[in-house]
Formats: structure tokens, sequence, C-alpha cells
């Protein structure tokens, strides 16, 4: 059965105009009019506070509303009278479940205002985290879509393996959720003792957990039932909507920051695949993020190899203050597209921080892609496209 | 040879069947407790005689969780006939753990080494107010400082 | 006092006497209790594991056993409230209903040579007509909740209902071709004193040789309880209220035992009709007096093992939609059933 968006059903004439002439009325609820579902921003479904305003015709979606902004922290107006190092601090939280991933931008952009480069240790281990981060957010998607299909097992398993990601991040930064590592000219600490071997034993545990859900989800003909031909995004569509990252991957646009754009952290020096899918459906995003979520792992395992040995700091003074100028630096994080636009009159903190954040241009698209589609269909949807509020917004 | 494909839906229970036939995960958290790796940022505590009363930490924190009151007093010259020497006396530091985001900008900035991370956690209190510990329970922390780790192969070392 | 010696009196006279009345006794204990232990193993610890956790394990002291009966005691202590447009007596009636169907179907089931309140010699049809008398609770609780979503909720459970009686019915009529009979007790003495080509070691339990009608059962025991795959109606209330949304306190734990109650009954009428029942072969050579002691207890770890296929599917699969869920009752379990039955057929005629 395929409910690919179809066409909504149209009167030309409205039957409850003629209700008048009828000889008896058998009911008044009989032409079923539109019924307002609201999503709200409470909902085991939506992951936060995001609230959808859904006009149902019966079983089917007329037009759907996301409401965004009941989690708007105002970021950028905090980091107007922040310092770099406080700010790095604050923008952990914006995608909490990939933290590491959101400073790398951000910090990236200061040094080139300031022309410091990050030496080569600490870029790679600045790449391990972040690909690290790639792996325990997707993890948990991986699980949690399970949950919102309707399978209760897959989502502890996702909790469960994601446990093996954030004690390696604890035990290198000290935080297993907001590490914090990122500093103007390099990262903070080096690795402790040990860490290199306790990480090639979780990426093991990590291709066993993808293998887990291979089987578990992906071959489940009900899984499948579920999330093929479900929720489409043709490519075109989704590169006109800003739609990134996985998302865009799944329709099979072959765009991968990492590869394509500006080279930046040490991915031009590793040698890994980017994964598309033809279909463009919620099993497709799936799909993708179970194979880049192998690819990261692979990637981690190569860097392991390569890194380099020497110091983790570039020479930066002590109070560091980033010459006048602009710098824009986007990034391939786990939910997209990520990139900060840092504009520096030259104090200790920026002048205006812009963040261009990846689930808010994801979830735009909902209101195109909810119409004509079943009740359960929705929930499938928004699990696929995988949005963290935070992101939203910031 | 070819494994023969098994459908989704079978291969599916087998993989709960296995789980379920291993040991579970839990660790039960009152009576058994995991260790948090010696770098964890569970506390800060402070050494109350490197303190200078620099305001540093204050100034740096993102949330202005640090209160810091000191006076300066007279010492008495180190040799014969120098100058008097003015020290600054520590009166009050408080951190309120209310507002702290465990962020560590502190313990890395302050130049005279006076803050430490310890992974204690177990902390809370029942009242939010309660959670304003002043120097002298900091100070009480710095037993549960660990020893710094040795860093992994690779890792330039420091002087 | 004088209010129990008009119906007592009744009773003797009409000749139901004591027997029938302990009986009914026990049933009204066993169905709660049956709810506890079935939930208590299957839901909370073997989920647990299932899921790589633990489950409840300081309640009681011993892994929790407390939890249920402590869930029990919370729920029953909670406030009553009914909507304020609520049709009251329908409202109350809705969860009586559902769990009322869940007792009658203990009235024929069979625990020992004698140990059954009533021996119907249609006990089959009997049973599964009752077990739908749930249908009838599920829609009063939507309609009678005033809202609108719960009433849509509980109509996508009562469709779901309906569309999976019939698989669940002509499951059993290959059971009742090989056997003979629709008596119950029939059918586990059918199952112990049958032979395989010849060989008596096991009996003949029917799952030999009606195993389509097993996993036909199976699955539509699952969707009439609404359990994953087939739990759109009540996981619908994720997003539009399922129609027990607006239960709370003691009349929600109706609901549960409910759910419970009956998953028990369908697993006891599972192992009644496939695997056999109470009885051990015949060919062992127990005397039926020990049977009386050994039945229930042979009974109970057979209604152990067909519901832990039945949880263990609960816990692993995502959950069809509610078309998907139609489709694969009206097209595909139904002609399997129809199958099923001519080939019975057939092959009791030929052998």
């Amino acid at each position: 059965m395929s409910t690919t968006n179809p066409p909504l059903p149209e009167f030309d004439i409205d039957p409850r105009a003629f209700r008048h002439l009828a000889d008896a009325q058998v009911g008044v609820e009989l032409v079923t009019g539109d019924m307002i579902l609201n999503l709200g921003p409470q909902h085991p479904a939506t992951h936060g506070t995001l609230r959808l305003v859904v006009r149902l015709d019966g079983e089917r979606v007329i037009s759907a509303d996301p409401v965004i902004g009941y989690m708007h922290r105002g970021y950028e107006k905090l980091s107007e009278f922040r310092t770099y190092p406080q700010i790095t601090t604050l923008i952990n939280r914006i995608d909490w479940l990939s933290s590491f991933a959101n400073e790398v931008p951000f910090i990236d952009a200061a040094e080139q205002l300031m022309d410091v480069q990050a030496p080569p240790r600490a870029q790679y281990i600045r790449t391990i985290l972040t690909e690290l981060s790639r792996i325990a957010t997707f993890v948990l998607f991986l699980g949690e879509m399970g949950l919102q299909v309707g399978a209760l097992t897959p989502a502890f398993y996702g909790f469960r393996d994601r446990e093996h990601i954030l004690n390696l991040i604890e035990s290198a930064t000290g935080g297993r959720f907001h590490p914090n590592f990122n500093r103007i000219g390099g990262v903070k600490d080096d690795l402790p003792w040990g860490w290199i071997n306790e990480t090639r034993t979780a990426m093991k545990t990590i291709f066993d957990a993808c293998d887990t859900f291979e089987d578990l989800l992906v071959g489940n003909e009900i899984f499948q039932a579920r999330t093929r031909s479900i929720g489409i995004i043709p490519p075109e569509l989704g590169v006109a909507y800003g739609v990134s990252g996985s998302n865009l991957r799944a329709s099979g646009v072959d765009w991968d920051l990492r590869r394509d754009g500006k080279p930046y952290l040490v991915y031009p020096e590793l040698d890994f695949k980017v994964w598309t899918h033809p279909d463009g459906d919620s099993f497709a995003r799936y799909w993708v993020r179970l194979q880049e979520t192998r690819e990261s792992a692979r990637m981690v395992l190569q860097m392991l190899e390569q890194m380099p040995a020497g110091p983790i700091m570039a020479k930066v003074p002590r109070i560091i203050k980033v010459p006048a100028g602009e710098a824009w630096v986007e990034t391939e994080n786990p939910l997209g597209q990520m990139g900060y636009y840092v504009f520096s009159k030259g104090a200790t903190g920026p002048f205006r921080v812009k963040i261009r954040s990846a689930s808010f241009s994801n979830v735009s698209i909902l209101p195109w892609l909810l119409r004509g589609v079943f009740v359960p269909d929705v929930i499938t949807i928004l699990a696929s496209l995988y949005f963290i509020l935070g992101d939203i917004d910031r | 040879m070819k494994k023969p494909k098994i459908p989704g839906v079978i291969s599916g229970l087998g993989i709960t069947f296995k789980t379920m036939m291993k040991p579970a995960v839990t660790v039960q958290y009152p009576h058994e407790r995991e260790d948090p790796p010696t770098r964890a940022r569970g506390v800060i505590a402070l050494k109350e005689e490197n303190c200078t009363v620099c305001m540093l930490c204050g100034r740096s924190c993102p949330d202005w969780c640090i209160y810091i009151e000191g006076h300066k007093e007279k010492r008495p010259p180190r040799r014969e006939g120098g100058r008097e020497r003015t020290v600054s006396v520590l009166d009050r530091f408080d951190i309120d753990y209310a507002l702290c985001m465990y962020c560590g900008i502190c313990v890395e900035v302050c130049p005279f080494d006076a803050l430490f991370w310890s992974p204690d956690y177990e902390y809370s209190e029942s009242n939010i107010a309660k959670l304003l510990h002043d120097k002298r329970k900091l100070g009480e922390w710095m037993e549960s400082v660990p020893e710094p780790e040795p860093l992994e192969i690779g890792a330039e070392v420091k002087k | 006092m004088t209010a129990f010696h008009g119906p007592l009196t009744l009773a003797l006279e009409i000749g139901w006497g004591t027997t029938l009345a302990i009986k009914t006794v026990m049933i009204l204990m066993i169905v709660p209790l049956t709810a506890l232990v079935l939930g208590y193993v299957f839901l909370l610890k073997m989920m647990s594991h299932m899921q790589s956790r633990l489950g409840p394990m300081d309640p009681g002291g011993f892994h929790g056993w407390f939890q249920l009966v402590g869930d029990g005691i919370k729920f029953i202590q909670k406030e009553d409230i009914i909507p304020g447009q609520a049709d009251r007596r329908v409202f109350a009636a809705a969860p009586a209903v559902v769990v009322i169907s869940t007792f009658l179907i203990f009235l024929v089931i069979p625990a020992g040579p004698d140990i059954i309140v009533k021996d119907l010699n249609v006990g089959v049809f009997y049973a599964l007509a009752v077990s739908s008398l749930s249908v009838i609770g599920v829609l009063m609780a939507g309609w009678a909740s005033a809202n609108k979503f719960s009433l849509l909720g509980a109509l996508r459970a009562a469709a779901q209902l309906i569309a999976y009686e019939l698989p669940l019915l002509l499951a059993v009529v290959g059971v009742v071709i090989q056997a003979g009979t629709m008596s119950l007790q029939g059918i586990v003495g059918f199952q112990s004193t049958g032979s395989i080509f010849g060989w008596s070691g096991i009996g003949f339990p029917f799952i030999f040789t009606q195993f389509i009608g097993f996993a036909l059962f199976l699955i539509a025991a699952q969707a009439e309880l609404t359990q994953t795959p087939f739990d759109m109606p009540v996981a619908e209330s994720e997003l539009v209220a399922g129609y027990m949304v607006e239960y709370t306190g003691f009349r929600f734990l109706f609901f549960f035992i409910g759910e419970f109650g009956t998953a028990f009954a369908f697993s006891a009428i599972a192992a009644t009709l496939f695997l056999g029942g109470w009885a051990l072969p015949a060919s062992w050579g127990i005397p039926l007096g020990v049977m009386r002691f050994l039945g229930p207890g042979v009974l109970f770890a057979k209604i152990m093992a067909v519901s832990f296929l039945m949880f263990w599917v609960r816990f692993t699969y995502p959950r069809l939609r509610e078309d998907q869920l139609q489709a694969l009752a009206w097209k595909f379990l139904i002609p399997i059933a129809l199958f099923n039955i001519l080939m019975t057929g057939v092959f009791k005629v030929a052998f």
C-alpha cells in the first residue's frame, strides 16, 4: 500500500449547505468536519516540545503546522555577552545528544578569525570525538525510532549501547553529555591512558549493536510495512527546503560536507564512504543512519591508527581577544548541516553569533510532508526526520 | 554455502531471546555503585591556601555562580627592614551548585591551582537553597580529588 | 444477614449446591491472581530481561514480587473521577462487562479430571463466544467517556476485535473436526489417550497436525488482547486517546485485570486445545487420583509456555497500522484458516 501524499479530496459544493432541503435529518455529524488535533508541546512522540497543530479529516491529515519556540533559550543573544570559552559551554546544549559536534564549527570559526591552526593531534582528537558523538546519537535514533513505531525493546538497546560511547567521552573530557572540551587553538586535555584500546573495544560493541538493529528492525516485515513509502521527500524539494544530513542523503542526494564542503578537521585524510539511498522514505532514512553509524565506527578505528603524537594546544595568549572580522563555518553534524556565523569586533567575546541549526530546516518540510498521511504515519515521519528541539529552537 | 534467508520476524525473536538469556546490564544504584572516571566533573573542590582572591574564576563563570569576598591584611615583612606585605585573605567563597553548569572554566582559569575537580556526585539536597556550598564544604571535597591519571601514548609530556 | 438469606435458600432450593458455590468463589479469586502472576512474570520480569534490564527488584524484597500488588492497592485508593458529561451507568458498567467476559471463559476450562466448573458439551463454542463479549465493553467505554477521541479509539478497537474473531474461531474448527467433540474435557481426553501412528508415547497433542491452527490461534489471540503487533487502539494513546483514557483508579484496574486475565484464559484454551491441557499422556499410566493434584500444575506449565510465546512476540515487534492490521486479518489469515479446515477435513476422512 502506498501512501505517497495523494491529492486531497475536493468538493465542488458543500453538502452542508443543502441540509435545509432534507426531509429528515439523520444526524448533525454526517458530514464530518475537520478535527483539529494538537500534538501538543508535551507528547511522547515529538522529541521535546514541538507542537504540531494537525487538521484531520477522519483518519487523514489535511494540514499540519509545526509551532516551534517552546524551547527557545536565546543562544544568539546570550552569546553577545559572553566570552568564547563561556559560549563553548553554552552551545554544547544546542543538540544535547551529540554535544561535542556543536562546539566544533564555532571554535573553527574563532580559529579562522585568529588565524590559528590547532595542532594535528588536537584535530584528530576533535574528529574522533565528533564521530563518537555521531555514533552516540545515531545509536539512540536506531533504538527510539523502533519505539515510535511500536517495538518496545530496541529503545533500551539504543540506550544500553550508547552508554559505551558516553563512558568513553566521560573518561576523556569529564562530562558524559556536555564535554566542553574544545578550546581556541586545540583541545583542553590529552586522552587518558588506555583510552585508545577502550575505544577499539567500544567500536566492536557498536558493530554488534548495528547488527542487532539490522536483525531486529530493518529485516522485520512489520517495520518495513510501517516505514516503506511513508514520508517520501523528493530530492529537489529537500534541497529547496534546506533539509540536510541523513534526511537528504536518504533521498538520493550525494552531498556530505565532510567530503564536499570546505575541508575541516581531518576528514580530508580519511577514507570513508558516503551512504545514500534512492527511496527517500522513512525506511531509507533509518537505513542510511544505520550505515553511517557503521561508517563512523570504521572512521574512528582508522583515526586511532593514524593519530599522531604531539601537542594538543597551539600557542595562544592567555586572555584571548579574537581580532575583528567575520567567519562562517558549516559542518556535517549528526542532525544535518550546522553552521556558525561569528562576527567579532576584537573583544574577548563575539559581537554576534548566528547559528544555522540543522533541525530548523528539517522541520520546515513538515507541512508539505504531512499532507494526506494517516495519523500513525505522522509519528513515523517525525521519528524518521530525527530533529532535536534544542536544535530547532536554540 | 550461502545461509538461507531467515525471515526478519524470526530473527528478531532470536535477538530478544538471546538478550533475555544474557545478564542484565542494570547497576542497582543504591546497593551497587559504578565508579565514575577520574576526570569526571562531579564537584569543585577548593584549596584555600592557594587562593589569592584574584576573582578570575568568578569573572569567567558563565552563570556567575561563584561568590567571592576577601579583604587585604598586612603581614610583617619577610626580612628585617623590608616593606610590609599585603596578603589577600579569603572571607567567603561560595559556589551555588544550583546554577553551576559544570563547565570547568573556573578550574581551568585559576592561575594558582586552587580549584580542582572531584568525581563525587552524591551531594544532592532536598532544598535548592542548600546547594550553596561555602568554602568549608568545598575544602572538605579536596579529599576526594583524585591524582591526575597518566596520559595516552603520544601525548606531549608537560614540563 | 437477611439479605443473604433469601438468595442462599434460593440457591440451595434450585440445587446448585455448595460445590458450585465453592467453584464460583474460586474462579472469582483465581482470575485476578492469574492476572497478577502473568503480569509479573511476563510483563515485568521477562520484558525487562529482554530489554537487558532487571525490572522491579525492591518491592517485597525478593525480585520485586510485590510490585503489582502494590500497584493494585495504589489504583484502588485513587479518586474515582467520572467525566461530567459521561453517561454514568454505562461508564461504570463498561469495565465490568470486559471483566465478566473473562470470568465466564474460566467456567469451562478443565484443570483436572473433574476440576471444572461445568463441562459443557459445546465448551469450545461457548468459550470463544463469551470472549467476544468484551467488544461490547470496549464500545461502551468509548461511548460513555463523552470524548470524541475516546469514541474513535473505541471504534477502531472494536473493528479490530471483530475482524480477528473469525480467524480465532476458524483456527479451532480443525481441532474440533479432529477430536469429534466440542467439549473441552473430551478434547483433553482425546489428546491424552491418542496415539501418533500407533506410538502413544506422548499421546496425540493436536499441535502436531494443527500447527497452522495453533499459529493462527496465537496471532488472533494477540489481536483480541490488543497486544503488539496489534495494539494500535491502545498505543494510540500516544497520539489519539484510546478508549480507556477517561478511566482512573480501580476502573482502570478492571481493564488491566481483564486484559491479563483474558491473556491467561486464551493461553489456557490454546494449551487445552493444542497441547493437551491438564492431562499427561495416558500411556504413562498415572492414576486419575494423582492427576487431580498434578493436573492444575501441568496446565499451569503449559499455559506459561504458550503465554511466553505470546509475550515474546509482544515485546519484539513494532505495531501494525490499522489498515494493515485489517488487511492481514481479512486477506491473509481467514483464507489460511479456511485452507486449514479443508485439509483437516480431507485428512480426517482419508485416514
